[in-house]
C-alpha cells in the first residue's frame, strides 16, 4: 500500500505575491534610484534649457515644459532639478558630518559614563532648549554665511537626537544580561564591543543618518530662502522658492508649487528609504 | 569547593541589605537546592556566586582561590529569562558557540534541532531558547553551575528533559550544581540537600535539610 499526499487543486500558484522582504528591497531600490537620479541629473541634462528664452516666458505647465517657464523663459523642471541636486549634496554632506558627531558623542556618553556623560547630556539639553532655526541662523551668520555657513550650521545642530539614541542603545546593550554573560564566558571588552555593540549601533546610525537628510535639506532650503544660505546666483531649491514668492501674487503659481512638490517628494523618499532600511536591518522584520 | 563566606550585598551605601551574612558551600558533584519565597535575595546570591555582582562584604572562593575576573569563569549562571540572555541580533549558531563549541551529544540530549541554528532568537520559543542557553555553558570549563529558576516557565515535559540532561552532565563532569527555586517538589526530586533562606539570614547547619537524590 502506498500513501499519496493529496494535492490541493486550489493551491495558490507560487510567486503570486512577493513576500515582505522583496517588497522592502524593492522600496529601497526605488527610493535610492529616485534620489540618485535627482543628484546626478545636472550632469545628464547639462546646461540646456537654462538660457534666457524671452519669447517663451511665463508659460504654465505643458508637455513641453512640465514645470512651466519663469519670467526669463527658463525651463523650471531643469532649474528645479539643478537646484535640488545642489541642495541634496549640501544636505548629504551636512547630515553625514552631523551623524558622525552624534555617533561619537553618543558612544562616549554611553560607554564612559560618569561626568563625561553628564556634560554631553547637558550640551544636548542646551541644544534642544534653543529654537532650532534661531540656532541655525546664528551659527550660519557667525561663520560668515554662504555654502560653508549652511554646512557648518546644519552639521552642528542636527547631531543631538542621534547622539541620544546611540547613547541609549549603548547603555542598554552594555547592561544587558547577554553582555554580562559574555564577560563571564571570558570575552574581552573589545570583542564584546565588536560583536555585541556594533550590530546594535550600526543600524541605528544608518537609519539615523538617512532620516537626518530630509531635516538637513529642509533647513538648508530654509536658510537659503531667508537669504543667509547659499548665494543667490546658485540655483539651490531654497533660492528658487524665494524667487517664486515675488511672482505668486501675479498668478504664476507653478514657479513655487512645482519645485516645492519636487522637494516634498524627495524628502518623503528619504523618509521611506529610512523606514525600509530599518525594517531590513532588524531581524524581527527582515525575515518576513 | 565553591564557597561563599559571609556574603553581604547592597546596591548603595544608603540602600537596605539584600543579602545578609549568607554562607554556603557546594562540593563538586553535589546538587544543592536554594529555596526561599520571592524577595529573599535568591537571585542576588546566585549572581554573587557567579561573579556577576561583587559582594559588599565577604568572599566567593573556588578551591580557596578568589573567583577569577578575567577569562572563562568556572562558575556559570543560567538565567530565568532566556530571551534576555541571548543577543537578539545574533543567530542561534553564533550564540551556542560564544564560549565553546558545544558537544553534539549534549545538543541532542537537550533536543536542540539543527534547523534552529540558522534562526534568530525571536523565532524560537522560550523553552527552546532556554535549552540553547543551557547548552552554551555545558562544557568542560564549567565547574559549577547555578540554575536560577532555570525551568520555572517551562512545561513538565521540557523540565524533565532539561533536568535529565543537566544531571547527567553534572554526574559525568563532577560539577557542583546550585538549583535556585521556590518549588519544593522540584528541589526534593533533584537535590542532595536543600537550603531554606527563609529560616534564618545565616545558613546555619540546622537549616540544612538532608535529602537523597532519587533517580529521575
Amino acid at each position: 500500500m502506498t500513501l499519496i499526499a493529496p494535492t490541493r487543486p486550489d493551491s495558490p500558484p507560487l510567486k503570486q505575491q512577493n513576500n515582505r522582504r522583496q517588497q522592502t528591497l524593492t522600496a529601497i531600490a526605488i527610493g535610492g534610484i529616485f534620489l540618485l537620479a535627482i543628484i546626478v541629473s545636472p550632469w545628464i541634462l547639462g546646461d540646456s534649457g537654462l538660457g534666457t528664452m524671452l519669447p517663451e516666458r511665463n508659460q504654465p505647465p505643458s508637455w513641453g515644459h512640465p514645470f512651466g517657464t519663469d519670467w526669463l523663459g527658463r525651463d523650471m523642471l531643469r532649474r528645479s532639478l539643478h537646484g535640488l541636486s545642489l541642495s541634496l549634496r549640501v544636505g548629504l554632506l551636512a547630515a553625514s558630518v552631523s551623524a558622525l558627531i552624534g555617533t561619537g558623542l553618543g558612544l562616549v556618553a554611553g560607554t564612559v559614563g560618569g561626568w563625561v556623560d553628564a556634560v554631553i547630556i547637558w550640551v544636548i539639553d542646551v541644544f534642544f532648549s534653543l529654537p532650532h532655526l534661531v540656532l541655525l541662523i546664528l551659527i550660519a551668520f557667525a561663520v560668515g554665511g554662504g555654502t560653508k555657513g549652511v554646512i557648518i550650521a546644519v552639521a552642528l545642530t542636527h547631531w543631538t537626537s542621534l547622539a541620544r539614541v546611540i547613547r541609549a542603545e549603548a547603555l542598554q546593550v552594555s547592561s544587558a544580561d547577554y553582555v554580562q554573560l559574555s564577560r563571564r564566558l571570558g570575552k574581552p571588552s573589545l570583542w564584546i564591543a565588536r560583536h555585541h555593540m556594533v550590530p546594535h549601533i550600526v543600524p541605528q546610525l544608518l537609519v539615523g543618518l538617512i532620516l537626518l537628510f530630509p531635516h538637513a535639506i529642509l533647513h538648508e532650503a530654509a536658510l537659503s530662502f531667508i537669504g543667509i544660505g547659499l548665494s543667490p546666483h546658485l540655483p539651490a531649491i531654497g533660492i528658487i522658492l524665494a524667487e517664486s514668492m515675488r511672482h505668486l501674487s501675479t498668478g504664476y503659481w507653478w514657479l513655487g508649487v512645482m519645485p516645492g512638490l519636487l522637494l516634498l517628494l524627495s524628502v518623503k523618499a528619504f523618509d521611506w528609504l529610512g523606514e525600509n532600511v530599518r525594517s531590513l536591518l532588524d531581524p524581527k522584520t527582515s525575515q518576513g | 569547593m565553591l564557597k561563599g563566606n559571609h556574603l553581604w550585598f547592597r546596591y548603595g551605601n544608603q540602600q537596605p541589605w539584600i543579602v545578609k551574612n549568607r554562607s554556603l558551600i557546594v562540593a563538586p558533584g553535589e546538587v544543592l537546592g536554594l529555596m526561599a519565597p520571592s524577595g529573599y535575595g535568591k537571585t542576588t546570591l546566585g549572581k554573587l556566586l557567579a561573579g556577576y555582582l561583587s559582594p559588599t562584604k565577604g568572599t566567593v572562593t573556588i578551591e580557596g582561590q578568589l573567583l577569577p575576573t578575567k577569562g572563562y569563569c568556572p562558575v556559570q549562571l543560567v538565567f530565568q529569562n532566556p530571551e534576555l540572555s541571548v543577543n537578539p541580533r545574533w543567530r542561534i549558531r553564533q550564540i551556542l558557540r560564544e564560549g565553546y563549541s558545544p558537544d553534539p551529544a549534549y545538543l541532542q540530549a537537550l533536543g536542540v534541532h539543527s534547523g534552529w541554528l540558522n534562526r534568530y532568537p525571536h523565532e524560537l520559543s522560550g523553552g527552546e531558547l532556554q535549552r540553547i542557553a543551557i547548552a552554551r555553558v555545558l562544557n568542560p570549563s564549567t565547574q559549577y553551575l547555578i540554575a536560577d529558576e532555570m525551568t520555572a516557565m517551562l512545561d513538565a515535559n521540557t523540565q524533565a528533559l532539561i533536568w535529565q540532561s543537566v544531571l547527567s552532565f553534572v554526574a559525568k563532569q563532577q560539577i557542583g550544581l546550585v538549583v535556585i527555586s521556590h518549588e519544593a517538589s522540584l528541589l526534593q526530586k533533584l537535590c542532595d540537600r536543600t537550603l531554606r533562606l527563609a529560616d534564618s539570614p545565616s545558613l546555619s547547619r540546622d537549616s540544612i535539610l538532608k535529602r537523597k537524590i532519587p533517580t529521575i
